[in-house]
């Protein structure tokens, strides 16, 4: 079992490094959008750090959905997508493989840099602390919540806006309490635990469902 | 989790297709198919173009939802063996399935892994030499012609035990001594007790085994052919389809 998932998960990453642009976009259009927004609103202090939570949150969320598409596409195109689920193996630990890899490049580089990222809003060193930890816990949900959608809309012209429609709304959640605790942690009201346990929470639940979701909808999306 | 076999009993009845119906889109492709495939059978699916040859492989690999019949593998349906019907079938399509990216060896490797049977270096890199590619193993796949390309996907025929091998015009964009070493790859599998499902317009000569022909989509006599195959080429009478739209 292990040695299959490790044998997805290892050859993901191969291939993506050697693609490495498609990793390089993502986090470099992380890096622009939340620069993006100091520039139209303006340098005040306060403002700025009012924002900042949720301008990285939702440049999380975007970052993440625009590396979605190519999660099966490119498998799907030259056919190895068909020989995955005929190997006999549990289709949903394949899955989760390659969910894991596609985390591991795009969604841990942008927690490696949100604090650098994050100076832009002066924010606190905690609460950049605890930006990185929502993030960690949070990005991989993104992940796998996103492979539901773009096992669904594999093959399909315009597949990427119709993955936006139908993922966007499942992610505000993990916006809702991302966000929520970065910023209660940087105005200092209140804990920022219960942030943290429902956000493990949504991790270990789509950890358990939506690779089996995911490999339901691949079959139907090669039919 | 050790239901493969890899030397089938022979002559055990491996296939068995009742009363199978396709449709794609609005057309019916073929229904009331009914077929057996023993074991040491080459089972050749013939049919015009968009007659649905490769609806009905890809319909016995279990990656299309019949609309009616069954298709039972071992005496149970394959829906029901899931992942145990996968392990014992080899599937080769229209596309290579082999990652441009990647090498000829890394390709062979990842693919015989997660066969679940591993093959070890030295075997992935004698399959490669057998099938013609040696010197090219290191090389990513993208940089290869179209034929090698094709050459790479074969080798895993090679690596495989697996008792039933579908294949979907294996033979296109192989050069003459390719297709000379893939129908001796095919009469080997036959001969070893396994079962081949192709479509092909080439023919596949055998030393031992059974040849059973298959035609969708004929207007008239779809088994006119078979008056001119050898003695050890069966008839098949269930091969009478139409275009029933």
């Amino acid at each position: 079992m292990l040695k299959v998932f490790y044998c997805v998960l290892s050859r993901d990453i191969t291939l993506a490094l050697r693609r490495r642009t498609d990793v390089l976009t993502t986090l470099f259009f992380f890096i622009i959008v939340v620069s993006l927004f100091p520039l139209g609103v303006g340098s005040e202090r306060e403002q700025l750090r009012m924002l900042g939570p949720g301008v990285v949150w939702v440049a999380a969320l975007l970052a993440s959905m625009l590396a979605l598409e190519r999660l099966f596409a490119a498998d799907y195109d030259d056919g190895t997508l068909e020989q995955l689920l005929l190997t006999g193996q549990p289709l949903a630990l394949l899955v989760l493989g390659k969910v894991v890899a596609h985390w591991l490049l795009t969604g841990l580089p942008l927690v490696l840099i949100a604090p650098l990222v994050a100076m832009q809003y002066h924010l606190s060193g905690t609460a950049v602390w605890v930006m990185m930890a929502a993030l960690a816990l949070g990005t991989p949900v993104l992940s796998l919540i996103g492979a539901i959608g773009a096992a669904l809309t594999l093959g399909l012209r315009g597949g990427g806006i119709l993955l936006s429609l139908l993922i966007l709304p499942l992610y505000v959640p993990v916006l809702v309490y991302g966000a929520g605790a970065v910023s209660v942690s940087a105005i200092e009201i209140a804990d920022t635990q219960p942030y943290f346990y429902l956000l493990s929470a949504f991790l270990m639940g789509s950890a358990l469902l939506a690779p089996l979701a995911a490999a339901a909808a691949l079959r139907i999306s090669l039919e | 989790m050790v239901s493969r076999c890899s030397q089938p009993q022979p002559n055990l009845l491996m296939l068995d297709v009742s009363d199978l119906a396709c449709r794609r889109g609005e057309r019916l492709l073929f229904s009331g198919l009914s077929f057996q495939v023993p074991s040491e059978t080459l089972l050749h699916v013939r049919g015009l173009n968009g007659s649905g040859k490769t609806t009905l492989l890809r319909a016995l690999c279990g990656l299309l939802r019949a609309d009616a019949g069954s298709i039972r593998w071992r005496g149970e349906r394959i829906r029901d063996l899931a992942e145990d019907y996968n392990r014992d079938l080899l599937y080769f399509g229209h596309l290579n399935g082999i990652k441009a990216d990647l090498t000829g060896l890394e390709n062979l490797r990842i693919a015989s892994t997660l066969d679940q049977d591993p093959a070890d270096e030295d075997a992935i890199i004698e399959a490669l030499s057998r099938i013609g590619l040696e010197g090219f193993e290191d090389l990513p796949t993208r940089m290869l012609s179209q034929g090698q390309k094709k050459r790479v996907a074969l080798a895993r025929l090679i690596l495989s035990k697996a008792p039933l091998w579908i294949l979907d015009e294996p033979f296109t964009a192989l050069d003459v001594d390719a297709v000379d070493l893939l129908q001796q790859l095919i009469a080997e599998q036959v001969a070893r007790g396994g079962s081949v499902i192709l479509t092909t317009h080439q023919e596949v000569p055998l030393t031992s085994g059974a040849i059973q022909r298959l035609t969708l989509g004929a207007a008239s006599d779809p088994i006119s052919s078979e008056s001119t195959e050898s003695e050890t080429r069966q008839r098949l009478p269930q091969g009478q389809l139409g275009h029933s739209c």
